[in-house]
């Protein structure tokens, strides 16, 4: 056996296995609800899974702030650190289960993962876009990827899914193309930002902002990129997504035991994991990307069209809704994603809504809690059984 | 024979706006949904009864009725359902009123305590009633409000409440000449759909 295929071997069998991502161009301008307009773009995304006939099995999965279109399988057999960011949930015999469903995941205008974005070339001027890209939205989010739909040739999706920046596209998909969204799985969501997280967004950016190789934006060309602020903004976004007592279970923290050596242990662990963490992700994002994407989370709002009524705002929509929420998430909390399922009821929608009882805070979304993965089996499957008759 | 959930079907205008509490696995939403083409939601707090309603297309909203019901805005449904469910609410008399707060009408069913074998039971047994309908021992039985028949029709009188129609079940899921006359001995099972005093 050639050591290629006990490779392949080792990747399991409900695993997409390895995949390679894609390119989808468009060269028809596209005008943002700021009323900018980028003369092209093009958008990175991968498939999992197969289009049945009638082109009524697709299911779009949108990433949160820092995802990519990278969602599952491997880029690399031979190196599990290419594993995509929701492998856990995308695959044969997994919660979005790639022998019902073509699964398309994308990365997001404004992205830094190859689709167009901050670090693209600007054709004006020649030169990468930098702080002079576009401010995008949530609803220019939503127009671009219904752009991309046309171009995968998909009339609607069987479900839109997406844990907290994701599950916001997805509600607005539902307001903005009822006709093409049948479900919508809002995850770890809010229907607006509260002011207490538009203010941790604005921490972090001041972080980026105020390090001395930002540059107003233009340190592309430079040697040094603001590679300290990024990271601080980071290590503040990270501790919101996670809780308190997930955390003191993670660093082995009981202050409670005031033994001095203890203590210290819990200070350098939970320093050097954010240190950890804050530069592992500076190394792999753009500082202009974070900008735009925590801009586009704070100005999210869809009441805000329509006399910031919720529930006129989601009158519109005729897609089924599954709202799930996780019990230590602070940052959008079981009451926000409540708000949403009230509204919906109001509004007459088909709801379902579960709260998942967690440790791990907002990023619950992302981890293989069982009965979260048991609730979107159940509510995938019956979709996809809804396909086959 | 009837089944309970036919009698509540029989009960259910078609086209209803439809809230059941304590739903289950949402059999009786995708029985009305089918036969009487409702809408609405289910309310459920055990975790595998939450999955089977998603896993045949019912709404369900996890949520704890013990809690309260102030989410749910005033005439927001037609109907508000509360099937053998009654009897383990921690304040069942503050229940029913906001179901008939939430929807126009309201049906409620109950195992009636002073069905015959249970008054045996006590009387003979001296011990607490254990039937089919009532299988828990009463030290882990979710039924903390148990009442009978008379009972509820004298919560119903002193709340206010108009009883629109009354269904009693006998041992064989029927409802017999005598069920009607002597109903808080031989009712096994009552039904009540209830309305707001006009």
């Amino acid at each position: 056996m050639s050591e290629a295929s006990s490779q392949q071997d080792q990747v399991a069998s409900d695993s997409v296995g390895v995949v390679a991502p894609q390119c989808a161009e468009f060269d028809e301008p596209f005008t943002m609800e700021n009323g900018a307009t980028l003369p092209f773009f093009q958008l990175m995304y991968e498939t999992y899974g197969r289009l049945n006939a009638d082109r009524s099995n697709a299911v779009l999965i949108c990433h949160a702030l820092s995802g990519h279109h990278h969602a599952a399988g491997y880029h690399d057999a031979d190196d599990r650190r290419t594993l995509g960011w929701w492998d856990n949930c995308i695959g044969p015999g997994k919660p979005i289960d790639t022998n019902d469903f073509y699964v398309v995941a994308l990365n997001n205008m404004g992205g830094c993962h190859g689709s167009t974005g901050p670090t693209s070339n600007n054709p004006e001027i020649n030169e990468p876009y930098g702080s002079d890209f576009p401010q995008v939205t949530v609803g220019d989010w939503v127009n671009s990827q219904a752009r991309f739909a046309d171009f995968l040739g998909i009339d609607s999706f069987a479900a839109i899914i997406g844990g907290s920046l994701g599950g916001m596209q997805a509600m607005q998909w539902a307001i903005d193309y009822p006709d093409r969204v049948r479900n919508a799985l809002l995850i770890a969501c809010a229907p607006n930002l509260s002011a207490q997280n538009i203010a941790f967004n604005e921490i972090a950016r001041q972080a980026i902002l105020k390090d001395r190789n930002f540059n107003e934006g233009r340190y592309l060309a430079a040697a040094a990129k603001p590679m300290d602020g990024l990271g601080t903004a980071r290590m503040l976004g990270h501790v919101t997504y996670l809780s308190a007592d997930g955390m003191d279970l993670k660093f082995g923290g009981d202050l409670k035991n005031d033994e001095a050596s203890d203590y210290h242990d819990v200070v350098g662990e939970v320093t050097s994991y954010l240190q950890y963490n804050g530069e592992k992700f500076a190394g792999m994002f753009d500082a202009n990307t974070y900008l735009l994407m925590t801009h586009a989370l704070d100005k999210f709002d869809p009441a805000r069209s329509f006399d910031n009524d919720l529930v006129s705002a989601l009158k519109n929509a005729t897609a089924r809704f599954l709202v799930v929420s996780f019990s230590t998430d602070w940052r959008f909390a079981p009451e926000r994603s409540l708000e949403i399922v009230d509204a919906l009821i109001s509004a007459g929608c088909d709801v379902s809504y579960a709260d998942i009882e967690s440790l791990s805070g907002h990023d619950s979304f992302l981890l293989e809690i069982p009965r979260y993965h048991r609730i979107l089996t159940s509510y995938m499957k019956q979709i996809a059984e809804s396909l086959v008759t | 024979m009837k089944q309970a959930d036919d009698i509540i079907i029989d009960l259910v205008n078609p086209n209803a706006r439809v809230l059941d509490l304590g739903c289950g696995d949402g059999d009786l939403l995708c029985r009305l949904r089918q036969t009487k083409s409702v809408t609405g939601y289910g309310v459920e707090i055990e975790h595998d009864r939450i999955e089977g309603c998603l896993a045949r297309g019912v709404n369900v909203i996890e949520h704890d009725i013990d809690a309260g019901l102030e989410r749910f805005p005033t005439n927001s449904f037609d109907i508000v359902i509360m099937n053998e469910t009654l009897q383990a609410i921690s304040e069942p008399r503050t229940l029913v009123r906001e179901m008939l707060r939430i929807g126009e009408e309201c049906i409620v069913t109950f195992p009636n305590f002073a069905y015959w074998q249970c008054r045996k039971q006590l009387f003979f047994g001296g011990r607490m009633p254990v039937s089919k309908h009532l299988p828990n021992e009463w030290y882990d039985t979710p039924n903390i409000h148990l009442c009978t028949i008379h009972d509820f029709d004298m919560m119903c009188a002193s709340e206010n409440v108009r009883v629109i129609s009354r269904y009693v079940f006998n041992q064989n899921g029927r409802q017999t000449i005598a069920t009607r006359m002597f109903r808080n001995v031989l009712g096994v099972t009552a039904f009540y759909r209830l309305g707001r005093a006009s």
